[in-house]
């Protein structure tokens, strides 16, 4: 049970308090450059998802079965970008082959979360917090919903923005700044939760 | 001013192709860092490192790295010096190590660094490369430093970890915490927007301004891809 109840902990805290765009700015690229419409965001949320959940499995095993016994640990950084390159251009691969509809739905997205930190950062993390795989593997999965949730809410809001008077000079990429600024001040609400 | 020369390229770096100001590259770290001046200029001094000696080996090696393969082989050798890098400071700053935390293996995904191995390290002299990435991180660091000043100063009433406001100021915190990193570089882009138009009216060339962190990672992914794209088409020859 006690397992059970850590790794609850795990996906609440990374998927809401600890906002991995809103508190940690990682993956903010794609954050404020695919946010405009809610489906193109909401496809690039399910990308993340997919992508983190298997790189944090992958980086993972790698570190626990391979870097460690070794004692390579150090190497740990060169290994994990490698690591998710490879892993992103062969899920594509896989996806063009086998599984044309998900390719035809997430195919887009895909090479853009190669330049994405946040996947680096996640793998990253796992390790700097010794989680076992399984931990990692959920820590992954919590994280990329948390982008999800704030990729498509700052779509949601963006969608209605376009109808406003913006000043000249905020118009672009500078509203979108505050709005990712007011949305962190309501995700700070969460740190109550745990 | 010769073209290649150090102190065009130092010049260049910090003023004219300010990474940060003028070309918005590299945002996900200026935002974490800046919390105080100290954090801001311990990573752009970090970030400096890198992008010199990485710049310098790119340049080293650029015409032995085949074509096709340059980007991962880019990777490859920021990622080496990002760990050499890591672990220097792990031993002996073991405090800015601390602040900066995962930011600094984060380096290796810096679009600054990247960017710059591709548009000029790849194609120029060792020792012009080696000066474009000092002038570009000095360029970085400059920017941080500021942007830490500011924020520290409003948040916390301090510069470096120095009273400077009133007693009677009551600072205002959200500038450390998360929130505050939006609105400063919401009121940073505004900026230039501004500027950038008002050079425009007075019909100068402001092309090299670019708004908004979004168009670094569009420019990293058409690095990536553009190979990709130009390979493409033959891929599908083949097919048929």
């Amino acid at each position: 049970m006690a397992a059970v109840k850590e790794l609850l902990i795990i996906l609440i805290s990374s998927s809401l308090v600890s906002n991995v765009v809103l508190s940690q700015f990682l993956g903010l690229c794609p954050f404020l450059g695919v946010s405009k419409k809610i489906n193109t965001a909401a496809g690039m949320g399910t990308a993340v998802i997919f992508v983190i959940t298997l790189a944090s499995a992958v980086a993972g095993a790698i570190y626990q079965f391979i870097l460690t016994p070794l004692d390579l640990t150090y190497l740990q950084t060169i290994v994990f970008i490698l690591v998710i390159a490879a892993l992103v251009q062969f899920v594509e691969m896989f996806l063009k082959k086998f599984m044309q509809s998900l390719y035809k739905a997430l195919g887009v997205y895909l090479p853009l979360i190669t330049t994405n930190c946040a996947v680096l950062g996640v793998a990253l993390t796992n390790v700097q917090k010794n989680y076992s795989i399984l931990q990692g593997v959920v820590n992954g999965f919590a994280t990329s919903v948390g982008f999800t949730i704030s990729i498509v809410i700052l779509a949601g809001i963006r969608e209605k923005m376009a109808y406003n008077d913006i000043p000249e000079s905020f118009k672009g990429m500078p509203i979108v700044l505050v709005t990712a600024g007011l949305m962190a001040i309501a995700f700070c609400g969460f740190s109550g939760l745990l | 001013m010769k073209q290649g020369s150090a102190v065009e390229r130092l010049k260049n770096g910090i003023i004219t192709e300010n990474p940060t100001f003028v070309l918005t590259l590299g945002m996900c770290p200026t935002l974490a860092v800046t919390t105080s001046a100290v954090n801001g200029l311990g990573m752009g001094l970090t970030t400096m490192a890198v992008l010199a000696l990485s710049n310098m080996f790119i340049s080293m090696l650029r015409k032995v790295i085949p074509d096709k393969v340059r980007i991962p082989a880019f990777i490859v050798v920021i990622a080496s010096f990002v760990t050499v890098v890591e672990l220097l400071l792990e031993a002996y700053l073991p405090s800015l190590y601390d602040a900066l935390g995962l930011y600094i293996p984060l380096i290796v995904v810096n679009c600054i660094i990247l960017g710059r191995a591709e548009a000029y390290a790849s194609k120029n002299g060792v020792v012009s490369s080696l000066f474009d990435g000092v002038g570009m991180g000095l360029g970085f660091t400059l920017a941080l430093t500021i942007i830490g000043a500011v924020r520290e100063l409003l948040g916390a009433g301090q510069v470096f970890g120095i009273n400077v406001m009133p007693q009677s100021y009551v600072p205002c915190s959200i500038f450390v915490l998360a929130p505050g990193a939006f609105f400063v570089l919401a009121a940073l882009t505004a900026t230039q927007n501004k500027i950038k138009r008002a050079g425009e009216k007075k019909g100068k060339d402001m092309s090299k301004i670019q708004s908004g962190c979004c168009s670094d990672c569009t420019a990293c992914a058409d690095t990536l891809c553009g190979q990709r794209k130009e390979e493409k088409p033959v891929a599908e020859k083949e097919e048929k």
